[in-house]
């Protein structure tokens, strides 16, 4: 059974948060001892979905959790935001798309850097972005 | 707000080498800079080393990317050094290539891949002037 140890709510209201995010979930990895190359992917995977929630949500938040199951660590955040939405999910995750002036590698590369993935988004509501990666 | 990443000119190079972890308007000013630098400076070369960058996301990779078109344009050779391997393994599962972007183990090798990049270029130009030099010769 996957228990929560700690968890933090982090603000994705302007450019400097996304600084702070990678930084918390740096931090965050190193306590669930992921490897190098995992803990970089993570942080990575953090900063593009943070910038997703700035630049399409229209801000949002962050939650950070620390995860336990059995002897197994794990970090797991969640971006929300209360934005447009994304209205074609599955187009949304292809390599390529994007609705702005990024490279569209966002929500597929994220998915790609991570053990768990996980998107809701209602249009007109908002968009949930969750990510874990077990050590 | 008058944060800047540092630009190094070194003879016909500019250095610069990003310690920090960037928020997207710093890396934008750091690519006007570059840019601004380039043709105010008239450098053949340039090189960034990220050995400090603990990832690079797909906003950095574009950022690099676009350093690296704008320098060709303004007929710079461009080298990006010191990428971390866990940064080089995220950035290919990501999906980002870096195309066009020229990149070196260490600040040594860069260096050596823009010397011999700049100096192939001008051995074109110095082929040319021979060939100048061989007409005058053939007048004679």
């Amino acid at each position: 059974m996957t228990t929560t140890t700690r968890t933090e709510l982090l603000p994705v209201r302007q450019e400097s948060d996304i600084v702070m995010v990678r930084q918390a979930v740096r931090a965050w990895s190193l306590e669930a001892r992921l490897s190098l190359v995992d803990l970089t992917k993570m942080v990575t995977a953090a900063s593009e979905l943070a910038r997703n929630t700035l630049s399409y949500g229209g801000g949002g938040t962050a939650r950070l959790e620390l995860l336990q199951d059995g002897g197994r660590a794990g970090l797991r955040v969640t971006f929300e935001d209360q934005g447009p939405g994304i209205p074609d999910i599955e187009r949304a995750m292809q390599d390529g798309y994007t609705s702005g002036s990024g490279l569209g590698l966002g929500l597929g590369g994220a998915k790609r850097l991570v053990n768990e993935f996980d998107i809701r988004s209602v249009p007109g509501k908002g968009t949930t972005v969750t990510i874990a990666r077990w050590r | 707000m008058t944060e800047r990443i540092p630009i190094l000119r070194m003879g016909q190079f500019l250095l610069v080498t990003i310690q920090v972890d960037m928020h997207d308007r710093l890396a934008m000013t750091l690519q006007d800079d570059l840019t601004e630098a380039i043709t105010r400076t008239g450098a053949r070369g340039v090189l960034i080393d990220i050995s400090s960058l603990d990832i690079v996301d797909s906003f950095i990779g574009r950022m690099l990317a676009n350093i690296a078109a704008m320098s060709r344009i303004l007929d710079a050779q461009t080298v990006v050094t010191g990428m971390q391997p866990a940064v080089a393994i995220t950035l290919v599962e990501l999906g980002l290539e870096l195309p066009g972007v020229r990149t070196a183990l260490d600040v040594d090798r860069g260096m050596t891949l823009l010397r011999r990049a700049i100096a192939e270029e001008s051995g074109t130009h110095a082929t040319s002037d021979d060939e100048g030099r061989d007409d005058d010769d053939d007048a004679n």
